[in-house]
Formats: structure tokens, C-alpha cells, sequence
């Protein structure tokens, strides 16, 4: 029989830490600090409208870009909180922000064109551009840089192939976030180059003390720019699967196009709750928003009180200690540490080699368990000091 | 902060002051000091616990929601009636309101019987009352923005994803 698999996708490298999730998986009383969503439920009001959309029978297809009314909805609020002026017809709904990543790198690489990936970073972006025949390139950041990613570091990476850079901020793992001033310095060079960024602002909504900037809000950026968001982070939806990208035009049909043929459209119900989420929705974002910036604030305390150092991370809802004085890599750390104490984290290898030496530490979670997980690692940190 | 704190602590009493402090980046004096200046102007005025008595043994309890019409007191307006309300410790709440009546009082007891008997021999004979109408409370579904019905949430999330 011939061999039934693509060669493209088999030498796609699953997730380095496999092992890990699998012993993770099979501790039934472990805590965890490992998880990537937020622990909130969709607010009611919002669930409630979901509810009666199915209750009307609107239970069928939407044109393939989305209800006329969401797309309407989110240029609205693109422009109430991101500064950035859309058309619904630059708009896709799509199913979460991992789908507008697929097809955005998708609709604009050809085979051979290289595509920049600051790492660490969410771990989808990497097979997403093997998929689309296009070339992963990887910046590694550094945590002196507080993991953000400078004019340097592009300009070293940029070769006559490169096309795409795909710009992850605030970012999952890191929770670092871009200044407008750091912005202005990449687009600079996006705009010297003639490169497109594809900007995932899935975090955009949790941001702590300041504000978030999209980069296709800056001068010259918005016809070199696609931006992804969604309702997964900001409105605790994610299991709505729900998300969209703006972007150029031309762009987006192509998008559209790939989206028509392999998807239909994004869930018809999830669309009617998100309308209700973006005209009704402000407040919760808010309340959220205050309750995962008091975590936060609660979390870099106790770590960097524990020996475990951490920048202040203002975006989205992870911290990245540095475990580099155990004199332990971050696997075996999270190993252990599971193994001991029955905590679970995720070592920064999981997005990418230079998460060497951190682990992601989820705040998605009430201070009650915060509290009795850093009590724990706090035991574990003791223990293992200076062994 | 002192909004701060008044919010962090109308949803969970029980957050200690150390961790106050961490959580709003102020040190643990400076949350005792703003908690007892609250306490002192009675912005705080207790630190009770929600408890869903239809679920605890050997303890019975009847609530009833009693809605009274009085007349107003020259001078004293209705705070001199309420007063002579609340003061009653069967007397849990009592609001004056808008609507079809002034006073709505929440009264507590071990059974109808007393709850009846407070509303015959204390509330009815009172001069300024004009009317009453009590509401048992069959079932208490939310209270202070808590549900107290159905099962304590489970987190249903994965363990780990990234």
C-alpha cells in the first residue's frame, strides 16, 4: 500500500512537551496554573442572547464573512478601542483567531517566502506557515528586552525572502506587551522593507495600565497590516470558537475565498452572541480586566518574593519567572515540580527554545488557588534552592 | 484604593490584608489603615456570611417579606418609623421604597407561627402603621448577587493548554 500521509505534514513536529501533558492529564488532584483561557464564565447577558438566537430557529448558515450586523459591530468597536478605521467589507468572521491566522498566512504566502516569528510565542503560527508552503523564521526574544521584540533584532532577521512578520502581542507566553513608541520602530522598518505584519491582538482587551496600540493603527501600517482578534480572551468565549481579522481589501477576500470553501462560516449562534458581546459588553471586559490585573499584581509579588524573578508583565493574563537559579531546565522544573507538589505549569519551551530557562504561570485563576498553588511552588523553591 | 479595596472585599470578606496588599500593590498597613478608617465611618458596616439555611440541619428558618404603609411623622419623615422597625432583632432588613407601599421589611424567625405572632403583637399595633401585607418567602434562589441554589462550581477547563 502506498503511504497514505502528506510528507509535509508528518514532518510537522508535535508539541516538544507531549510527555509532559500526558502526566498532566493523568494526576487527577494536581492544581494547575497551566491553562491558556480565561476561568470566567461568558458573561450571562451575552449567553443569554446565544440562548435566544436558538430559540428564534436562527439556526442556519451566515453569509460566508460573517453577519452583516457583527461585521458592523466590530468596526465599530475596531475603532472605539484600537483607533483603527475599518469598512465592513475589510472584515472576516472567522471560527476563533486561530482560523484568520491559518488562512491569512495562507491567502498571502507563496512557496519560499519567509515569514518572521518572534519567539516565545503560541505555538500555532510555526505549522500554520510550513502548511501554507511558506518558510518559518525565528527571532528569539530576550528577556532583557522584557521578551519584546526590537528594531535590531527584525533588521538582523530580514533576508530579500522575507515577507510576512507576524507580530504576537501582548503576548501568550510572556505577557509582555508593545509600547507605540516600540511600534513605531518596527513599522518603520515593515514600511522600508515593503513587508505585511499579521498582528494577533487576541489579548488586546487585557492590558494593564496603559492602553493597547495595534500596529495597523500607525501611519502607513493599515494597508501592510491584517489584525486578529476575537471574543475568546476579551468576553471568556472561547469555547464560542469565535474570531475575526481586519485587514486590506484585497487581502481579506482572498481570505474570504479559502474561509468559503473549507468552512462555510463561523457558528451562527456564537455570531448572534457576539453581536450582543460588542454592543453590550464594555463593563464585563472591564470587571474582568480589573480582577486578572489584581492577580497579576498578586503573582509577580509572591514569585519575585519566592527567588523566582519576573519583569512585570502588563499584557494578557501569564507570568514568565525565570527559574535559571535552580540550576534546572524548564521541563525538568515543571516535571518535578508536578511530580512534588502537584502543580501544574508550562515549561516556556513549550513556545519555543528560548522559553529556556522560564515557565508560564497562568493567573486565570480565582486568588484562593493562586494562593495555595504559590504556597506550593514557594515549598518547592525552598527545597531545591541551592541544591 | 479605597473603592478598590471596598470592591475586592464585597465579593470575598475573607481575603486577608496581606494578600490585599499584594493584590491592589500596596503594603499590608496601608490596606488596615484604609480598612479601619472604613469601619470607623461605617462605610463597612459588618462582615456577615452567606449561608443557604434550607440546607443546615436542626435549623429552621422563615423569611418573609412584609410590605407596610405608614403614615409619615411630621418632622421626622418615615426615619422615625423605621427606626422603631429595625430596631427588632427578628428585623433583618428594611428599605423605604417607591411604589404601593412606603416600608419593605424582611423578618426572619424560626416558623410562620412567630412570624405571624411578630407581625400581629409588634408591627400591626403600631400607630403610624396603616397596612400590612407579608410575603413567606417560599425559596431563596440568589442572594448578595450569589446563587444559593445548585451545585458549588467545578472548574471544567483542561488542565493545561496553551
Amino acid at each position: 500500500m502506498r503511504n497514505p500521509l502528506s510528507k509535509k505534514v508528518v514532518e510537522i513536529k508535535p508539541s516538544g512537551i507531549r510527555k509532559f501533558f500526558d502526566i498532566v492529564s493523568e494526576m487527577k488532584d494536581a492544581i494547575s496554573l497551566g491553562v491558556g483561557e480565561p476561568d470566567f464564565d461568558t458573561p450571562w447577558h451575552i449567553r443569554e442572547e446565544g440562548i435566544y438566537s436558538l430559540e428564534r430557529g436562527r439556526t442556519f448558515y451566515t453569509s460566508n464573512a460573517g453577519l452583516a450586523e457583527l461585521k458592523e459591530e466590530i468596526t465599530k468597536y475596531l475603532k472605539r478601542r484600537c483607533h483603527l478605521e475599518y469598512q465592513p467589507s475589510e472584515v472576516i468572521v472567522t471560527i476563533g483567531g486561530s482560523e484568520a491566522i491559518d488562512i491569512g498566512l495562507r491567502a498571502m504566502l507563496d512557496p519560499g517566502d519567509e515569514v518572521l516569528i518572534p519567539q516565545p510565542s503560541y505555538v500555532s503560527y510555526l505549522p500554520c506557515v510550513t502548511l501554507a508552503d511558506g518558510v518559518p523564521v525565528i527571532i528569539e526574544l530576550k528577556a532583557e528586552n522584557e521578551f519584546r521584540l526590537t528594531k535590531q533584532e527584525l533588521l538582523d532577521a530580514i533576508t530579500d525572502k522575507t515577507k510576512v512578520l507576524i507580530m504576537p502581542f501582548p503576548n501568550n507566553p510572556t505577557g509582555s506587551i508593545m509600547t507605540k513608541e516600540d511600534l513605531e520602530e518596527i513599522a518603520e522598518v515593515v514600511i522600508e522593507k515593503d513587508l505585511f505584519v499579521i498582528s494577533d491582538e487576541i489579548y488586546s482587551e487585557l492590558t494593564y495600565g496603559q492602553d493597547h496600540v495595534s500596529i495597523a493603527s500607525l501611519p502607513g501600517m493599515k494597508e501592510r497590516a491584517i489584525v486578529i482578534n476575537g471574543f475568546s480572551k476579551s468576553y471568556a468565549m472561547t469555547g464560542w470558537r469565535l474570531g475575526y481579522a481586519a485587514g486590506p481589501k484585497e487581502i481579506i477576500t482572498q481570505m474570504i475565498k479559502i474561509h468559503q470553501f473549507a468552512i462555510m462560516c463561523a457558528p451562527t449562534t456564537s455570531q448572534y452572541a457576539a453581536v450582543e458581546a460588542l454592543r453590550n459588553g464594555d463593563d464585563d471586559v472591564a470587571t474582568m480586566r480589573e480582577a486578572y490585573d489584581q492577580r497579576r499584581r498578586y503573582l509577580v509579588t509572591r514569585l519575585n518574593e519566592m527567588g523566582l524573578p519576573c519583569f512585570e508583565p502588563l499584557g494578557a493574563f501569564y507570568v514568565f519567572p525565570c527559574i535559571k537559579d535552580l540550576g534546572m531546565t524548564s521541563d525538568e522544573f515543571a516535571t518535578t515540580l508536578l511530580q512534588e507538589e502537584k502543580v501544574a505549569v508550562v515549561p516556556g519551551t513549550a513556545f519555543g527554545d528560548c522559553g529556556e530557562g522560564f515557565l508560564r504561570i497562568s493567573y486565570a485563576y480565582s486568588i484562593e488557588n493562586l494562593k495555595v498553588a504559590l504556597d506550593r511552588i514557594e515549598n518547592f523553591v525552598k527545597r531545591h534552592k541551592g541544591e | 484604593m479605597r473603592e478598590k479595596i471596598l470592591k475586592a472585599i464585597n465579593k470575598n470578606s475573607k481575603l486577608s490584608t496581606e494578600d490585599l496588599g499584594k493584590m491592589l500593590g500596596i503594603s499590608e498597613e496601608e490596606v488596615k489603615a484604609i480598612i479601619k478608617e472604613l469601619e470607623d465611618e461605617k462605610v463597612i458596616c459588618g462582615y456577615p456570611t452567606l449561608i443557604n439555611w434550607e440546607k443546615v440541619e436542626n435549623e429552621e428558618k422563615v423569611s418573609a417579606i412584609i410590605e407596610v404603609k405608614v403614615a409619615p411623622q411630621r418632622g421626622q419623615g418615615f426615619d422615625r418609623i423605621a427606626e422603631r422597625i429595625y430596631k427588632f432583632d427578628e428585623v433583618s432588613d428594611v428599605y423605604l421604597v417607591s411604589g404601593s407601599h412606603d416600608l419593605t421589611v424582611i423578618l426572619e424567625g424560626k416558623s410562620m407561627r412567630e412570624v405571624a405572632n411578630f407581625v400581629a403583637e409588634k408591627l400591626s399595633p403600631l400607630d403610624a402603621v396603616l397596612s400590612i401585607s407579608t410575603n413567606f418567602i417560599l425559596k431563596k434562589y440568589k442572594e448578595h448577587g450569589l446563587p444559593l441554589v445548585g451545585e458549588a462550581k467545578k472548574d471544567e477547563r483542561m488542565l493545561v493548554t496553551l
